[in-house]
């Protein structure tokens, strides 16, 4: 074993993407502003790519890191997306929180 | 004849299921190639007879159509070598019959009487198919060759050979117009009279006597069986002549006679004399299609009219029409030396050689025959015209196109008889040799020969006396058939209205199922299948209303019951697994 893992165990790696999916989860769950809400979706993207890398270097199989960048080509447009979206939202309410965006229910 | 082979023809394997291989194959013997020529040969005829009687209709294509459709099936069933061959041709032959009947399809009355000629068919086209079933269960094979074969090995009267032969004789009870299921013939009246001609009295109905003759050898394995269609012919021909004494409509008679006529055919095949059956099939096709396209040319010269109360004196008018419409009288009155005479009486001999009660009700059915049918033609040919004036002027003899297959059919119904001479007459009787091969085992009887003499004598003096007798009645006194409205009570009125049959049809299985289907229809079908239905809507309406709340808008709250529901799924995996 030669590789990074035998300086850095392969649980360290999963406790850092468990604390940083649930930092993600919380910011979703309980900040109003849209673009936080936001960043905290690609932080928990960015937690389960950082798994994949780790699990993908600890079976030796590429498979992993290919989808890491399948994942990061996908958020960037979806960013692309969601930022104009917002930005149209901002034109519209003036202003970025998602308590006020309750506009489509019942 | 001596040479003729029969021939198996296989066309193409048409039902291959595990065991079951069923050949699309036609079988041509002797008693195919009997069934052939009178089918075609009758069937020629009334097609060049209908295109001088529908020449007023603007329908022939249609006509013409259904017409040979029936043709068709009518070749297939005899033609068939297994019995789902002849079962396609059985139920083909039943759907032309309906088309036909109902051919005046804007008439409500006519469309009812192809109904129930179609739906009486079917039930007893059920007995057949169960036939049909067993016979595959007991012998492995539907074709005649390998049944047959397998039958002879039967013991007499087997219950499960007796089974089938009842199941299909239910079929022929059906098709043929026995007792219990008769009603529908005449009904079937009211098509076009070509039509009664060939479907309802030459052909199709005779299709359950084939079917029960193709069977032989069945059949004589289950005296049981055979007693019952005896029983069931003799009823019929008694019933049904009693009927016909009291009919008004010219093409009712007929057809009350057609039954009687069945009924004859089906005691020759109780008493096992299927050859004799054969030929009384053969002899009344001749005379019964002449009668039926004689009334049919009456009808035609009266413009219409059936009853033949309006009818009287039309002898000079139609001189063709009324000499092969005698001819075919007496032809079915059996004088001899005219065809019917040959085959009602071998049918006598036979029932004699059986039994004597048999005999004696045969015999006093035959005198019924003469008598409606003589009264028929006194009182359409004799007496005084009793038409409208309308009717009077347009009085006329039919085209040639008519007039002409009357003739052919007026002789073969004087010769037609000489294919099956009585023994006393030292003349070969033909029929009986040419079918010999197909007949596994026929009742032989040979009746004494003063039998067979006091028979003729008797037969010719009853005869005479009933001639006169009627000629006496109905021309000479000229008494004419009483108005619905005032007949006497009693037999009369029973007569008139055929026992009230139908009406006890109607009472007792019509009219039940009827109150059922209505109260599945209000019921079942309204209150409580369709309220499912239209209740689906208003419920999941109803729902929504419920649950349309949980959609707040709140994005805050929908994420996080998306989060606590991932948990309670990745909880539900760790606590399974």
């Amino acid at each position: 074993m030669n590789s990074i893992l035998s300086v850095v165990p392969i649980e360290y790696y999963l406790g850092l993407s468990v604390i940083l999916f649930t930092i993600g989860v919380m910011g979703v769950l309980f900040r109003r502003n849209a673009i936080i809400v936001f960043m905290c979706i690609e932080l928990m993207l960015n937690a389960v790519n950082l798994l994949l890398t780790a699990f993908s270097t600890l079976h030796g199989e590429a498979g992993g890191q290919v989808m890491v960048f399948f994942i990061m080509a996908v958020a960037a447009a979806e960013v692309a997306v969601g930022l104009a979206i917002l930005v149209m939202i901002y034109n519209h309410l003036r202003t970025v929180d998602i308590k006020e965006m309750n506009k489509l229910k019942w | 004849m001596d040479n003729f082979v029969p021939e198996r023809i296989v066309y193409f394997n048409w039902i291959a299921a595990g065991n079951l291989t069923i050949d699309f194959a036609f079988l041509i013997d002797q008693l195919s190639a009997i069934m052939l020529l009178v089918v075609t040969g009758v069937g020629f005829l009334i097609h060049i007879y209908s295109i001088g009687y529908m020449h007023h209709e603007t329908d022939h294509p249609r006509f013409f159509s259904y017409l040979n459709l029936f043709i068709f099936f009518m070749l297939l069933l005899v033609m068939g070598s297994n019995y789902i061959v002849m079962f396609a041709g059985w139920e083909g032959v039943g759907l032309c019959s309906y088309l036909l009947i109902g051919f005046w399809f804007k008439n409500t009355e006519y469309n009812n009487a192809a109904k129930k000629a179609f739906i009486m068919n079917r039930i007893g086209d059920l007995g057949f198919l169960l036939g049909v079933f067993l016979i595959f269960m007991t012998f492995g094979s539907v074709s005649f060759k390998e049944v047959f074969e397998g039958a002879k090995q039967f013991s007499s009267n087997d219950p499960t050979i007796t089974a089938i032969c009842i199941l299909l004789f239910i079929g022929a009870i059906g098709k043929s117009a026995q007792l219990p299921l008769y009603t529908w013939l005449p009904d079937a009246m009211a098509g076009p009279t070509p039509v009664s001609a060939l479907i309802h009295a030459a052909t199709m109905v005779t299709a359950g006597i084939y079917m029960v003759v193709r069977s032989n050898v069945l059949f004589a394995l289950s005296p049981y069986a055979s007693e019952i269609i005896a029983i069931v012919g003799l009823a019929t021909a008694f019933f049904a002549a009693t009927i016909g004494l009291k009919q008004n409509d010219i093409k009712k008679v007929l057809a009350y006679s057609t039954v009687s006529q069945l009924g004859y055919m089906f005691v020759a095949l109780g008493v096992g004399a299927y050859d004799t059956a054969l030929f009384h099939v053969i002899t009344h096709a001749f005379f019964k299609a002449l009668l039926f396209l004689g009334a049919g040319s009456v009808i035609h010269a009266m413009s219409g009219e059936q009853d033949i109360r309006r009818m009287g004196a039309l002898k000079g008018k139609l001189p063709i029409t009324h000499f092969t419409f005698l001819i075919g009288t007496l032809a079915i009155a059996g004088i001899p030396p005219l065809a019917g005479f040959f085959s009602k009486d071998e049918i006598l001999a036979v029932a004699h050689g059986h039994s004597l009660p048999i005999f004696t009700l045969l015999s006093i059915t035959s005198v019924l025959t003469a008598v409606y049918m003589f009264r028929l033609y006194w009182l359409v040919f004799y007496g005084n015209f009793r038409g409208t004036e309308h009717q009077r002027t347009h009085l006329h003899e039919s085209p040639y196109s008519m007039t002409i297959p009357l003739m052919v059919l007026a002789v073969l119904s004087t010769f037609g008889g000489f294919i099956g001479m009585p023994e006393i007459f030292h003349a070969p009787h033909l029929l009986k040799e040419f079918l010999q091969p197909i007949i596994w085992k026929s009742a032989t009887h040979h009746p004494s020969h003063s039998f067979e003499y006091t028979m003729i004598a008797v037969s010719i003096v009853a005869l005479m006396i009933i001639i006169y007798a009627t000629y006496h009645t109905y021309v000479k006194r000229g008494q004419l058939p009483e108005e619905d409205k005032d007949l006497p009570a009693g037999i009369p009125t029973l007569l008139t209205n055929k026992y009230y049959v139908d009406e006890i049809y109607n009472t007792l299985i019509t009219r039940p199922l009827d109150y059922m289907s209505g109260f599945f229809s209000t019921y079942i079908e309204k209150g409580f299948i369709d309220k499912i239905v239209n209740g689906t809507g208003p419920a999941l309406q109803g729902l929504s209303g419920v649950l349309r709340f949980a959609q707040t808008g709140n994005i805050g709250g929908y994420v996080f019951s998306m989060v606590v529901g991932i948990i309670a799924i990745l909880l539900l995996t760790l606590i399974v697994y």
